[in-house]
């Protein structure tokens, strides 16, 4: 405690000792159901309020508990990434930090300027301009009059919009309101600054410009950080909570752990999906040679050498048809693609099934899950026959946990010491 | 010294530190107030054709109304000392800002409602800006006042310099008992029904449109009723009439004071209360 009360000045020397900015401590919030109950109840939460309501909260009937016992801590420079299923409290804890609603258990300590990025252009009326809601949205997120008079030029050139900045806010697009929000924002100067989901709008150009904003004030800042993006998780953030129904399913430091539970979270047992076909082939089975899957998954240790096997039915084909395959991760995020070399497309002559066997060498995706599209046609990228997702689904096996697609087989082989 | 914010369950209903604190943010907010307050009036105007011309309807309506009424002989009213037509407009004025001033805190608040639920800032300023939204739509009101008074012919009195303190008296008032509905009111919003349906009536036994007969129960109601010396008074000031109810009206506003005061404080308590259940 003392080392915070010494901090009499907001330092924004890096290299000072990093004070606690967060300090939050057995929260929890619980929420109705039914409005009409809810209201009722607010009634009673306000008469209780006006005279300090200091007893045990227990849940009323039709409540349940949407935020339960989180603890955390944060210190400048640190971001806390907020991850979970929608409604698993992510935003309730937010609004709670933000002062915006009263827990109903435990403590929250803030210290030094909050700024909140949860709604960009918060106070916009449509029917005025850009410039004019430039000092409507600034005032609500606490400037002076002379801060945004020094600042709107900044403002203005930082939207990119100085063309119609002077055009009713309704003409604006989606991303142009953005943009101009996000533009006043950035003008803060916040010791804790707290992030839910906004820069998932906007185009990429808006997207890298708010982490090259978000970049430089991270080192003298505390961030809690929400989002559904894992990349964008795993860039930013060294600590993760993972939420559900409330509770803190995973709580560390350990970030791409926290992101590996919260994709576990979501079923992989969905079955192949045919997304194209002229009926000319069928596809009857695919596996992994020599591997025997759990789960319909094939566990695959990183960097091993494998043999996909692949039987189809001709039903009109004269040519063996050219076959390629894609790689998906969890996030349907192609990473791969596999084109394999020695097709020859030889005349078919009468046969009804054919197996191909392709052998994949050294397989150096990172720990997790992947699902193989397998393409047949006539030859590369020309004339689809058929296309299947997840023909093959794949766990790759390695005791580090990263978030990018591929760990790569790499050694030291010199040092050397001057 | 870095400021630090504590929210936890048990928090602390010291009301004169409560008090202390939304006074703070009141100050605080002042610029905020005011940019609110003149984005609603600079939007509301921008998007209309006949502008100013609203502010001045709902009371010259009232006004016409009861001069036809009185003028066709529908309705006998008696005299009241100064020509009825600038009898009745300064009466449905000044009962045109109290209404106004009863009904701008839970309006002010509702169309916060947006804000309050992503952005933590002074709510304060949300009550402030509704004051100064009705000082503007006020001023505006009293123009058409002079007027008035000058082409009937009443003149200028001494009383007309105090007539700004009987304004502020009806917009105090009317704010302290929005102010006190707006917890309640921002859950059902049967009470902004229920203002809006007893003010009304209420119109009818407030010295609004006739004078306080000499008997009788109505005279009794009219006498009790709090928002008649607010009328009485504000009206004979700015028509240089010789005051009435000056006491009960220096009661009424002294009382005003420390209950918007409380006011304040609830609705700071409440403003969590209140987001919590609407926008969660």
């Amino acid at each position: 405690m003392m080392e915070q009360e010494t901090t009499s000045q907001i330092n924004k020397d890096v290299s000072e000792p990093k004070e606690t900015l967060v300090e939050v401590t057995g929260l929890s919030k619980k929420f109705c159901k039914d409005l009409k109950t809810s209201l009722w109840y607010g009634v009673q939460d306000l008469v209780a309020g006006y005279s300090g309501n200091k007893e045990k909260r227990e849940l009323r009937p039709k409540e349940f508990w949407a935020v339960k016992d989180i603890s955390f801590t944060l210190k400048r420079g640190e971001c806390l990434g907020l991850i979970g299923h929608n409604g698993a409290g992510k935003s309730t804890l937010l609004k709670i930090l933000n002062g915006l609603i009263n827990p109903d258990e435990g403590k929250v300590v803030m210290r030094g300027r909050v700024s909140a990025l949860i709604e960009l252009g918060a106070g916009f009326n449509p029917i005025l301009s850009g410039r004019e809601n430039i000092y409507n949205n600034g005032a609500i997120l606490g400037f002076t009059r002379k801060e945004i008079d020094s600042k709107v030029e900044e403002i203005i050139d930082f939207a990119e919009i100085r063309e119609f900045i002077d055009m009713p806010v309704q003409n604006y697009s989606s991303g142009m309101k953005v943009r101009l929000g996000f533009a006043v924002a950035a003008q803060m100067e916040p010791d804790v600054l707290i992030i839910d989901e906004v820069l998932a709008v906007g185009d990429l150009g808006f997207v890298l410009k708010c982490f090259k904003k978000i970049d430089t004030i991270l080192p003298n800042t505390a961030i809690v950080f929400v989002s559904h993006s894992m990349p964008m998780v795993s860039r930013i953030c060294n600590q993760i909570i993972l939420l559900e129904k409330g509770v803190a399913k995973f709580q560390g430091q350990n970030v791409s752990s926290g992101i590996d539970l919260y994709y576990n979270k979501f079923s992989t047992n969905e079955n192949s999906q045919i997304v194209f076909s002229d009926n000319s082939i069928e596809l009857k089975k695919a596996w992994v040679d020599g591997v025997i899957p759990t789960n319909k998954i094939y566990h695959i240790p990183w960097g091993n050498t494998i043999n996909l096997k692949f039987k189809i039915q001709n039903k009109n084909l004269s040519n063996i048809p050219f076959i390629s395959l894609a790689i998906y991760d969890k996030e349907q995020r192609g990473i791969a693609e596999v084109l394999p070399e020695n097709q020859d497309l030889n005349i078919i002559e009468n046969q009804d099934e054919i197996t191909f066997t392709f052998q994949l060498k050294n397989i150096y995706l990172s720990k997790g899950i992947y699902n193989i599209t397998f393409t047949a046609s006539e030859d590369f990228g020309y004339n689809v026959y058929y296309k299947i997702h997840k023909a093959i689904s794949i766990q790759m096996e390695h005791d580090k946990q990263i978030w990018t697609p591929f760990l790569m087989d790499s050694k030291l082989i010199d040092i050397r010491y001057y | 010294m870095m400021q630090t914010r504590i929210y936890q369950k048990e928090t602390n209903r010291n009301i004169p530190k409560l008090l202390k604190e939304s006074l703070r943010d009141l100050n605080k907010s002042r610029f905020l107030a005011f940019q609110l307050a003149k984005r609603d009036i600079t939007a509301q105007y921008r998007q209309s054709y006949l502008g100013i011309l609203w502010a001045f309807a709902p009371p010259l309506a009232t006004a016409f109304v009861w001069m036809f009424l009185n003028s066709s002989g529908t309705v006998k009213i008696t005299d009241t000392g100064v020509p009825y037509p600038v009898y009745v407009f300064a009466g449905a004025l000044l009962w045109s800002i109290i209404t106004a001033s009863i009904t701008s805190p839970i309006q002010s608040t509702n169309s916060g409602k947006g804000i309050m639920s992503k952005i933590n800032f002074p709510k304060e300023a949300l009550i402030m800006s509704g004051i100064l939204k009705l000082l503007f739509n006020t001023s505006i009101k009293v123009i058409l006042l002079f007027i008035f008074i000058f082409s009937y012919g009443v003149g200028l009195s001494w009383g007309l310099l105090l007539f700004p303190f009987a304004m502020l008296g009806a917009i105090l008032v009317g704010n302290t008992i929005g102010l006190l509905l707006t917890p309640i009111g921002m859950l059902y919003t049967d009470v902004s029904k229920i203002i809006s349906f007893s003010m009304q009536f209420l119109m009818y036994i407030t010295p609004v449109v006739y004078s306080i007969p000499e008997t009788g129960v109505m005279r009794t109601l009219m006498q009790y009723n709090p928002l008649t010396p607010i009328v009485v008074v504000g009206r004979n000031l700015a028509l240089g009439l010789p005051l009435e109810y000056t006491t009960y009206f220096l009661i009424i506003f002294g009382a005003s004071i420390p209950l918007f005061l409380l006011a304040l404080v609830f609705y700071r308590i409440s403003i969590p209360i209140f987001v919590e259940r609407l926008s969660a």
